[in-house]
């Protein structure tokens, strides 16, 4: 039997605290995605939003020491669902770090607008922190397949 | 990153991705140049970059800060639909100009 078009998948990759792993989970997750037959813009938001929360990850979970962070995916009809975990420090406030313009470290030159750009380049953003144990981002994006389009 | 001066203005041609394991290493080679030369403003030249990040807004608002204590300025030569919708999120546009070419940002 062929099946058309997806059902449901998933995928879970693991890896260190390290800025060069940045690009690679924003590739991983974009060559997963592409199962849904996304335009050029949509793979853009989210290679964009995946850098924010793994950046986040290493810079504030982390605080640059080694630690693992686990991106998943789901994609479920023509939705995916990415989740961006680490077990790093942890976020006291979480409303404060959503504001645009906050950054808990405006001596690296960081803008604030990480989870602002989350925000709108994803449909649905969800963060689940706790201090001490880590932080859990859930972003949804629908996908509205090429070909659906057409 | 190659770089190019015109009338003691950096022009910094940026390509590849811009995040914040690139930003980085770019932000000191940028600053090196910029302090080394004693130069005013600095032109980033985006059209060849492929990714840019928040990463990307710290390190263009970060440098200016710089130039603006030398009074100097920041543009960005940027033609690239997808960078310029991050550009547009960030607020970049009220204190820094965009051109579309490198000749009408020299000009400013």
């Amino acid at each position: 039997m062929v099946e058309k078009g997806i059902d449901k998948n998933y995928m879970k990759v693991e890896f260190l605290s390290k800025s060069s792993n940045e690009s690679f989970a924003r590739v991983v997750v974009a060559a997963f995605a592409s199962q849904l037959d996304p335009t050029i813009e949509e793979i853009s938001d989210i290679k964009t939003a995946v850098s924010e929360a793994v950046t986040n990850a290493i810079i504030h979970g982390y605080e640059y020491g080694e630690g693992i962070v686990v991106v998943e995916a789901k994609l479920e009809g023509n939705k995916i669902e990415i989740t961006v975990e680490d077990f790093g420090k942890g976020i006291e406030n979480i409303q404060k770090a959503m504001e645009p313009f906050y950054t808990s470290k405006p001596n690296l030159e960081r803008s604030g607008m990480g989870f602002t750009v989350m925000e709108t380049f994803m449909d649905e953003l969800v963060v689940e922190s706790e201090v001490n144990k880590g932080t859990k981002v859930i972003m949804t994006k629908v996908i509205n397949s090429q070909s659906n389009r057409e | 990153m190659t770089y190019d001066i015109v009338d003691s203005q950096l022009i910094v041609k940026l390509s590849g991705e811009l995040d914040h394991h690139t930003s980085e290493s770019l932000r000191k080679k940028i600053d090196q140049c910029y302090n080394s030369r004693n130069l005013s403003s600095i032109i980033f030249d985006l059209r060849d970059l492929k990714f840019m990040d928040s990463s990307g807004i710290g390190l263009i608002m970060g440098r200016y800060k710089i130039c603006k204590e030398k009074s100097g300025n920041v543009s960005i030569v940027s033609t690239s639909p997808y960078i310029n919708r991050i550009l547009k999120m960030s607020g970049i546009y009220k204190i820094i100009r965009v051109f579309s070419t490198i000749d009408d940002a020299i000009k400013g």
